[in-house]
């Protein structure tokens, strides 16, 4: 089978089993954000927690209960990697420093997963299983949770109340994130990842060297590192190291697991509105985004080729493992990026100028297609109620979005929302190029160096977590300010998008007439895709024009 | 210069297609010396994005002084010119209302008032006492007297008078005022024609109706309305989005070796941010409450024409709005052994001297439809006028047979008339009348008696007839998602027929004020807005209720304080207009908003390849437009974001073109001429503005 073939196959397979997911998913997901039924475990977490799994909370109670609860998470992890060294199966490795244990903190609390550290050097199996990967699973249960208020907020009426935190973070633990994750480690490791607590071993190469190579509870921590969108690998290398990405299979399997979630939420969002045709329209702009930009990555990296030895690997291969190939690695590049995940199987450095700025490119659309967990959806519905509110101007009636006004409060917080990450990527990049000290970091000049910091910036405030590498970010400074990012970048949009949900709550309904914009057509699927491209190309066409516009136009 | 084919062509005018008059040079140039008082910091900080403008401005002004050289004297003349012409905009939107204004305030004139001091219903001889009607307050009573002007707004509560409205109203005809009823209003300013009137003054000194007009044309009591807000925080933050990109552009440009000077950065600021909608927004605004006025509409609030945009459900009143005022007679339908002629000939004798409209229309159906001619028989007869007691109308002719009488009327009445002279009503005749009931017509019985015995001859049917053109109208506001409800006194039978015929969806029969109440309080109970026209006293609950409520001018005070609108030439018909151009308003700010992000596009093309260039050569491949050298394409940019406010100045005033539609066609629409039209068309201005531009030394 030749490469083209493989790749079109690889895609197409991707493509149906998320079709196939849909609708299962969606609606499940609806059921357990809607059903007023506790299992006896989730009771016995309540009791545990002094909560009441039966009360309603105002946006504000629920945005209480978010920040505390991230805010608790940081200071333990902070705390786990300073102090790793006191506990068990620390593998002998020193504490973290305080700069890089705050920003693994926040990193991991934000669902971004950056990683300022190598993790078979420096992280320990305790801290890896009951440190970052129980971060792994609630910091997407967060993102679901915030999205169901927003879902909420439409569909509820007249009411102060959009639901209760700790209700949804339990139950997307526990009935979503968990019995999947289970699943999918035994598929990982039937496909041969690692699974074990081995410390280092020590083998002799064939050259004569010394290698030490590091097992460890590889499989279970990869399902979840995909699933939720985290992206945090267990090795340094990420989804490139051979135990934690072993064959092509297992690289579909963690391409598909990034996915699903994101992709089947529009369905939730369809069912919790009563009217699947809007999450169809969510979806497809979701697809036709991430088709579009799979798409370019691997035609760039096919065919943007200047090197003797790059057409001699048939594209751009430096960077990028053997057994995934081109369309391999352009699939689960597109994906990561795409979806805040941030886990990487090649080094997006080394792309050619037009996929790596695709890459950066996908990252500052905002996280949309199809985003985080969660936090996927509340980001494009966003975008949408931007779209509604000045199509729907054009309709010759005061905007509204499925049944509820788009006012000055509601512009308020949406127009907050889309303003704060832009703010943080610009301010963060333009701050760091006006230091000489962080300027002398990136290990590349030119528009080329410029990227590397443009990437950091940009993955860590939209929560993405993969690096274009090429930049020591390892220093005070750097694990400051991109923890800084992360942090803001994370939980200053979610206040805006439960300040909108209670805001629509609160709201009685507009019936929807021959008048009203219909959100569920391809024309607003046009409209919304377009807005999306528009509002995030103007944003950000003068820093991209200064890096891979600069590198790649000749 | 390409930019004035933004201005969309000119349509064959739709018979009720929302337009307003455009705007003249000698208008724009008039508003200039207001456009620059504007420029006080203090006035443009309420908007942020020409505030973002001005201070740009002044930073190329200062780094122009510092620095001098053609670019940036040209770039700083510029961005001054842009703000000159947002505030322009403003100015001409407002002038327009000033001079209305003007006039209005001619009419109130130092008017002395004659107050009656003790005045009680029934009163004669009450002491006069002569004071400035400046100083007439709540309760006080007037006399006007034929010649004098009405000193102030009040409800005549003694007499009756012809009033020349014409002040207010623009229309020339005399109205007649009475005490009672709704026709008691009258206005400060206008002129009583004939007779006296004793007048009680409803409104306070210097909230008159007239001071109110003035005020709202004037747009001293323009408030921002919710939409406008709601718009203007999506345009500030987008201004910020923009700033910040500018402002980090610096550092990222000088680790190119490409470090940008004030002016570009200040230039590339006003380029990005929303400048024309921002320009344009306010304008918008006073333009749409100033195209009611022309239709001689006042809304009390910016926010009554923006929730006339998103009304769901009209409630129209039958009489005047969907039907003609009146019934008019359709059709004789004689019983037993009469014939159509001779029943034709009782009805036009009967009606010959009947004045009021209904009668009038049967001796025309008479004439026309059957032939019937004045022979000189209903000489010398008598009229009998129609009473509510009797509820019949008629003749009666003298004779040598002992006379002849007609009656026509009611069906009860007139066979109670019958049976008093001994004849009887058959059946024939209760089946005509139920018949012609059913269809929603009016039956009204003819008898005659000649000698001694009465006898029924027939039937008129008489028909509301349904205005030309009003299905048409209704299936148009189906399609943009109106319901319309009919309001009528009428019995449901009546109702349901006329509703049918008139197309539309819904109707309240024998509706009291409480009904329509109760109608409008459940439809918002749905989330829907309701809009409805009233004039009497006991439509104020409702008109208050409703969230559109246009008082006729005609009605009372408390009618006309209730609703958020007022028609000056009282017709109904008129909130379908309303309605539309609400919708106009803000289909206008959707489409500039929409229009001035695409151009956006355009102007990156033009000025980011110009800013960086000289750093990296590739990026001169994004100069598609192919601009002569980087200081004119800067300067074109700037020039053409400038010129566009200007030449959409009269597009914000006329507000762009409305056609009812689903609105599913009208996003297609807009869509396609704003956005799309939007991207392309700066790249074709930008492309002709340097073409000149680059002939200007020191931009080459």
């Amino acid at each position: 089978m030749n490469d083209t073939l493989a790749g079109w196959l690889q895609v197409l397979a991707l493509i149906a089993v998320l079709a196939a997911s849909y609708r299962p998913l969606g609606d499940y997901l609806a059921h357990l954000l809607t059903t007023g039924k506790h299992l006896r475990a989730e009771r016995f977490v309540y009791r545990l927690a002094g909560v009441d799994g039966d009360a309603d909370q105002k946006w504000s109670v629920y945005l209480r209960g978010v920040l505390a609860f991230s805010a608790v998470s940081v200071v333990f992890l902070y705390g786990f990697l300073r102090l790793q060294h006191h506990l068990m199966l620390s593998l002998g490795f020193p504490g973290i420093g305080p700069g890089q244990s705050f920003n693994t903190a926040a990193s991991f609390v934000t669902n971004t997963n950056w990683q300022s550290y190598s993790g078979e050097s420096a992280m320990g199996h305790l801290v890896q299983m009951s440190g970052l990967a129980v971060q792994n699973f609630v910091s997407a249960a967060v993102g679901i949770a915030v999205v169901a208020t927003l879902i909420r907020g439409f569909t509820r009426n007249r009411t102060d109340r959009v639901g209760n935190f700790w209700v949804d973070l339990t139950r997307v633990v526990w009935r979503l994130l968990l019995p999947l994750c289970v699943v999918f480690a035994i598929v990982f490791v039937a496909s041969g990842m690692v699974e074990n607590f081995h410390a280092v071993h020590t083998v002799t190469t064939i050259a004569g060297q010394h290698q030490g190579i590091t097992g460890g509870p590889v499989a279970s921590q990869e399902a979840v590192k995909e699933l939720g969108t985290n992206g945090g690998g267990f090795y340094n290398a990420n989804s490139a190291h051979p135990f934690e990405n072993p064959n092509p299979f297992t690289n579909l399997v963690e391409i598909y697991l990034m996915l699903v979630i994101g992709f089947s939420l529009p369905r939730t969002f369809g069912a919790m509105v009563g009217d699947h045709r809007q999450g169809y329209a969510i979806v497809a702009v979701m697809g036709l985004i991430w088709a579009a930009s799979v798409a370019l990555i691997t035609v760039n990296e096919l065919h943007s080729v200047s090197s003797s030895a790059g057409h001699l690997a048939g594209g751009m291969m430096e960077g990028k493992e053997q057994r995934f190939g081109i369309w391999g690695s352009a699939l689960f590049a597109a994906s990561t990026t795409l979806t805040s995940t941030g886990a990487v199987n090649s080094f997006h450095d080394s792309f050619s100028p037009g996929g790596g700025g695709m890459t950066i490119f996908n990252m500052m659309l905002g996280e949309i297609a199809p985003g985080g967990t969660g936090s996927g959806l509340y980001g494009i519905l966003i975008l949408a109620v931007v779209a509604v509110f000045v199509a729907g101007l054009m309709v010759g009636r005061t905007p509204e979005y499925l049944g509820k006004k788009l006012g000055g409060r509601e512009m308020k917080f949406a127009s907050l929302y889309i303003l704060t990450t832009p703010a943080i990527v610009l301010i963060g990049a333009g701050v760091a190029m006006s230091l000489p000290g962080e300027r002398a970091s990136m290990l590349n000049s030119g528009p080329h160096g410029f990227s590397e910091v443009l990437y950091a910036f940009t993955s860590a405030a939209n929560n993405n977590g993969s690096a274009f590498a090429g930049i020591g970010v390892n220093t005070d400074w750097y694990n400051t300010a991109l923890g800084l990012a992360m942090l803001f970048g994370r939980f200053l949009p979610m206040i805006f998008v439960l300040a909108l949900a209670g805001s629509l709550a609160h709201q009685q309904p507009v019936p929807v007439t021959a008048g009203t914009l219909p959100t569920h057509r391809p024309q607003f699927v046009g409209l919304l895709t377009g807005v999306v491209l528009i509002v995030v190309g103007l944003t950000y066409f003068p820093a991209l024009a200064l890096g891979p516009l600069a590198e790649g136009l000749h | 210069m390409s930019t004035t084919t933004v201005q969309p062509p000119a349509e064959p005018a739709a018979p009720h297609r929302v337009s307003a008059g455009g705007i003249g040079p000698g208008q724009l140039l008039a508003s200039v010396p207001e456009a620059c008082r504007k420029l006080d910091p203090r006035v443009m900080a309420k908007n942020p994005v020409m505030f973002v403008v001005e201070v740009g401005a002044v930073l190329t002004t200062l780094s122009a002084v510092k620095d001098p050289s053609v670019f940036a004297w040209v770039i700083t003349a510029w961005l001054w010119l842009t703000t000159v012409f947002a505030n322009l905009a403003e100015a001409v939107a407002e002038g327009r209302g000033k001079a209305q204004a003007d006039t209005l305030r001619r009419t109130r004139t130092d008017t002395v008032a004659r107050r009656l001091t003790d005045w009680r219903p029934g009163a004669t001889g009450v002491a006069e006492q002569e004071v400035a009607a400046a100083t007439l307050t709540l309760g006080d009573h007037v006399v006007v007297e034929a010649g004098q002007v009405v000193p102030g707004d009040g409800d005549v509560v003694e007499g009756v008078a012809s009033v020349d409205e014409s002040a207010i109203t623009g229309e020339s005809a005399p109205v007649i005022r009475e005490s009672g009823g709704d026709r008691s209003a009258v206005t400060g300013g206008t002129k009583v024609l004939s007779d006296r009137i004793v007048v009680k003054i409803t409104s306070r000194p210097g909230e008159t109706f007239i001071d109110r007009m003035i005020a709202l044309v004037e747009g001293a009591a323009r408030q921002k309305t919710p939409n406008e807000i709601a718009l203007n925080i999506l345009l500030a933050s987008l201004t910020v989005v923009f700033l910040i990109a500018v402002v980090t552009l610096q550092p990222f440009a000088i680790f190119a070796g490409a470090g940008q000077s004030i002016v570009v950065l200040a230039a590339l600021v006003v380029a990005l941010i929303p400048t024309t909608i921002g320009a344009l927004l306010s304008a918008i605004g006073i333009a749409g409450m100033d195209r009611l006025v022309q239709r001689n509409v006042l809304a009390m609030s910016g926010r009554a024409v923006e929730a006339a945009g998103d009304v769901n459900t009209l409630l129209l009143d039958k009489t005047g709005t969907i039907t003609l005022g009146n019934r008019q007679a359709a059709q004789f339908l004689p019983v037993g052994a009469v014939g159509d002629g001779e029943l034709a000939a009782a009805a036009h004798l009967s009606s010959l001297a009947d004045e009021t409209p209904e009668g009038r229309s049967i001796v025309v159906l008479a004439q026309e439809r059957y032939g019937v001619r004045g022979d000189g028989s209903a000489d010398g007869g008598e009229f009998v006028p129609f009473t509510a007691q009797t509820r019949m109308s008629g003749v009666d002719l003298p004779s040598a047979d002992g006379g002849r009488q007609v009656r026509k009327g009611a069906a009860a009445s007139v066979a109670a008339w019958v049976a008093e002279h001994g004849g009887a009503t058959g059946t024939q005749v209760t089946d005509i009348v139920a018949r012609v009931s059913a269809a929603g017509g009016t039956p009204l019985v003819v008898a005659e008696r000649r000698g001694g015995t009465a006898r029924v001859l027939g039937v008129i049917h008489l028909k509301d007839v349904v205005k030309p053109g009003m299905r048409e109208r209704f299936d148009e506001l189906r399609r943009m998602g109106i319901k319309t409800v009919m309001i009528t006194g009428d019995n449901p039978l009546t109702a349901k027929a006329i509703a049918e015929e008139a197309g539309v969806d819904d109707f309240l029969a024998e509706a009291t004020p409480e009904d329509k109440m109760a109608l409008i309080k459940k439809e918002q109970e749905g989330g829907k807005l309701v809009a409805m026209t009233g004039d009497g006293t006991n439509d104020a609950p409702a008109l208050a209720q409703a969230d559109v409520g246009v008082a006729m001018n005609t009605g009372t005070s408390a009618a006309k304080e209730a609703g958020n609108m007022v028609d000056l030439d009282s017709d109904p018909t008129k909130l379908i207009e309303i309605v539309e151009i609400g919708k106009q308003l803000l289909i206008t700010r959707g489409a500039l908003t929409t229009f001035s992000i695409a151009n956006d596009v355009a102007k990156y093309f033009a000025i980011i390849p110009a800013m960086f260039a000289s750093a990296y050569p590739g990026l001169d491949r994004l100069n598609v437009m192919g601009l002569h050298s980087p200081a004119s394409a800067i300067t074109s940019a700037i020039i053409f974001n400038a010129l566009i406010i200007v030449v959409l100045i009269p597009l914000a005033l006329r507000g762009v073109r409305y056609r009812p539609a689903s609105a599913a066609a009208l996003l297609n629409r807009n869509i396609w001429v704003y956005g799309a039209g939007g991207l392309v068309l700066p790249f074709a201005g930008i492309k002709l503005i340097d073409l000149v531009v680059q002939f200007i030394p020191g931009l080459r």
